[in-house]
């Protein structure tokens, strides 16, 4: 018995001493794959700019099913890693569980609040960069009718489309918005073949501009907009350059900045809610070389007037959330 | 037996088997321009190289015992339940609303009702293929495989729809109360003085696969429904002689099968998760099928084969972890390829080595 302990002992330590020699930083992937094109993709993109300037390494993990999240957590934690950084929502539970097992590792989650000392929430004012394309759709849409296809059907994806549901209505107020969900579960993120057929549903009601947020699934929904001669809206990443001339804009969320932030501060990085918006260019429209031609002066002065106006107060775009009610259709 | 002898059958074999899956592995992950050698060393350093390495194994060597298990019963009878997946994806209902539904003061109390509550619900979940099978005669394989469909179906509505905490964004249930964590490797050697790692999620579930190990040994050599389910699996109009009734066995059968996947969820659910997520069963219950064919469909087989394919899997995460380039997809393959050749490709090394012995036989008996 006692052989045994000093053996179990000898190896746990072993084990435990082997790695955590230095504090890289880790990232985790959620579902819909680092290179979703969207989301996840501009997380990586973060970490990869943090790398590229630092010549630092870091970790990454890309998770493969729902039940994966806490050994991946743990996994990096035992490892040293710190900060480690994870990418969703979904991870809340998990890192709740986490969190309190290691107290001197910083966790940080995008999109999602959770009140631990060692955690910074990362959350980003979607409804505010939603409303801005909502407001370069209706001016695109010829017919009047635009559409909306969201990933999981979830209050952050209904964020998304309140606050795009607001723009177009306050440039055609009697504009008609068709809105779609892929799913109820998180494999509605990586979905591309349905978000494509949900596009040509909206395009053959009448839509000519439609709005992702979606992750991986959005890439069917852009290029199902591509191939039916629409005008696709992309989301969380610059997805311009996927179909050029045919995006119109992309409704950009700066997880890339969240995650390069929490990469640059390392150890220390501070923990909290942190808000990403306007203001602080956490959310915005793209504009480039992909999708010049498609931008009118008369839509990039009203983009920059509601922006303003936003910034300053002037306009208020409901957030979804703050009450589970959207005010528009 | 004319064949071959035992040690050939139950140790060389699968051996072969093994070897050829990692090889055509080690193709694989040469074809990416990786390092297939390392890739091996980081997987067995990943699954058994230490001792928290381990408890991440024999957590998921605890599931394939389960499924690996159900399959062997069911197969001891000639009923191939190809549906484990979908029973233990039920019985992970069972146990979450036993879990859920009591204030449990502690775990010694939670765990023999989450046992009964994940058992139960699956061998309900078994039981309409069964009785199909029994009385109609639709054919097991695929009703059982279509209710892993509905299972999952099942399981993703009353997540999204019923059983969701209100205003939460994920799919999930509430955590189950304090009362109901059972206690997991760390805890337990914790008793006895051990030191061990709070991190891996292997807990009492091991033992209780153990247990049923033991248990299904038992049932199929030492009871009389044992036997009956033999004889029956081996020819059924000599057990119909015999005065069995085929109704009687197939429906014990997979009552007791589909018992042993739901009983899956106490590991996953109530051990690790302490909360009921979509999809807690990862592909398990198929996995024990290639568990309980590698296994022979002896219980003691199919322990070895389950923690063989939980030192697959663990490695398989580790070697995620330790080289960026072998991507998800990638050790879905390797995983798969394993599978392949121990499960569904076991006829492709058997008969030319049971003709290798026969013919080694046949020469012996010239001589002599």
């Amino acid at each position: 018995m006692t052989f045994m302990k000093t053996c179990l002992g000898a190896m746990a330590a072993l084990a435990m001493g082997a790695v955590g020699a230095v504090a890289e930083p880790a990232l985790i992937f959620d579902l819909g794959g680092k290179f979703d094109k969207s989301f996840n993709e501009a997380a990586f993109n973060g970490a990869k700019r943090w790398g590229d300037e630092t010549g630092e390494s870091y970790r990454e993990i890309e998770l493969q099913s729902e039940a994966q999240r806490e050994q991946a957590l743990r996994r990096f934690a035992d490892g040293g890693s710190n900060p480690i950084v994870m990418t969703g929502f979904a991870f809340a539970s998990a890192v709740e569980n986490v969190a309190p097992d290691f107290p001197d590792t910083k966790f940080v989650i995008i999109d999602m609040v959770v009140d631990q000392p060692n955690v910074r929430s990362v959350v980003f004012a979607e409804h505010q960069g939603s409303y801005l394309v909502g407001k370069m759709a209706a001016m695109a849409s010829e017919s009047g009718t635009v559409g909306f296809i969201g990933g999981m059907d979830i209050p952050l994806i209904r964020k998304f489309a309140c606050g795009f549901v607001q723009g177009v209505k306050s440039v055609t107020p009697d504009a008609t918005v068709i809105q779609n969900m892929t799913g109820t579960t998180p494999a509605a993120w990586n979905d591309p073949v349905k978000g494509a057929e949900l596009t040509r549903a909206q395009v053959s009601q009448g839509a000519d501009v439609v709005y992702h947020a979606a992750g991986g699934t959005g890439v069917g929904v852009l290029q199902a907009a591509a191939d039916e001669g629409i005008l696709g809206i992309g989301v969380d990443s610059n997805q311009n350059y996927l179909h050029p001339g045919s995006v119109l804009t992309s409704m950009l969320k700066r997880v890339d900045v969240a995650v390069y932030n929490a990469f640059a501060a390392g150890p220390d990085v501070e923990t909290g809610i942190h808000v990403l918006d306007l203001s602080n260019d956490g959310v915005g429209v793209a504009v480039d070389e992909h999708n010049q031609a498609l931008v009118s002066d008369e839509m990039m002065a009203a983009v920059e007037d509601a922006k303003a106006k936003i910034i300053s107060g002037d306009v208020a775009v409901h957030d979804y959330m703050s009450n589970n009610e959207c005010p528009v259709k | 037996m004319d064949r071959m002898p035992r040690w050939a059958d139950i140790v060389l074999v699968p051996l072969i088997n093994l070897v050829l899956a990692f090889f055509v592995s080690g193709l694989v992950v040469l074809s990416i321009g990786e390092n297939p050698v390392e890739a091996m060393q980081i997987m067995l350093r990943g699954s058994v190289g230490s001792a928290t390495a381990w408890g991440y194994t024999l957590f998921h060597a605890t599931n394939f015992i389960f499924t690996g298990l159900a399959v062997a019963v069911a197969f001891h009878a000639r009923m191939f339940n190809i549906g484990g997946e979908g029973q233990a994806l039920v019985g992970g209902l069972g146990a979450a609303l036993v879990a859920l539904s009591v204030p449990w003061p502690h775990w010694a109390l939670a765990l023999p009702a989450t046992i009964l509550g994940a058992a139960l619900f699956g061998a309900a979940w078994a039981a309409i293929p069964a009785w199909l099978q029994a009385r109609r005669g639709s054919h097991i394989v695929i009703t059982t495989i279509m209710f892993n469909f509905i299972a999952a179906a099942l399981l993703v509505y009353l997540l999204v729809n019923v059983i969701k905490v209100p205003g939460s964004m994920a799919p999930e249930t509430a955590r189950f109360p304090e009362g109901a964590h059972l206690p997991s490797a760390h805890d337990m050697l914790g008793w006895i003085g051990i030191p061990y790692s709070k991190s891996p999620p292997v807990n009492i579930s091991f033992l209780l696969a153990i247990l049923a190990s033991v248990g299904v040994w038992a049932l199929i050599w030492r009871t009389r429904l044992g036997f009956a389910i033999r004889a029956f699996g081996h020819s059924e109009p000599a057990a119909v002689y015999a005065g069995i009734s085929p109704t009687r066995i197939i429906m014990a059968a997979m009552l007791i099968s589909g018992g042993l996947a739901g009983l899956m969820a106490v590991n996953t659910v109530v051990g690790e998760g302490e909360r009921l997520v979509i999809d807690h069963v990862q592909g398990a219950g198929f996995v024990g099928i290639a568990v309980a064919l590698m296994g022979r469909s002896h219980p003691f087989g199919v322990f070895l084969a389950a923690v063989l394919f939980g030192m697959l899997y663990q490695g398989g995460v580790e070697l995620q972890f330790e080289m960026p380039a072998v991507s998800r997809e990638m050790i879905l393959v390797i995983q798969a390829l394993v599978i392949l050749f121990t499960g569904a490709l076991d006829n492709m090394v058997r008969i030319p080595m049971e003709n290798l012995f026969l013919g080694l036989r046949r020469r012996r008996k010239g001589k002599a």
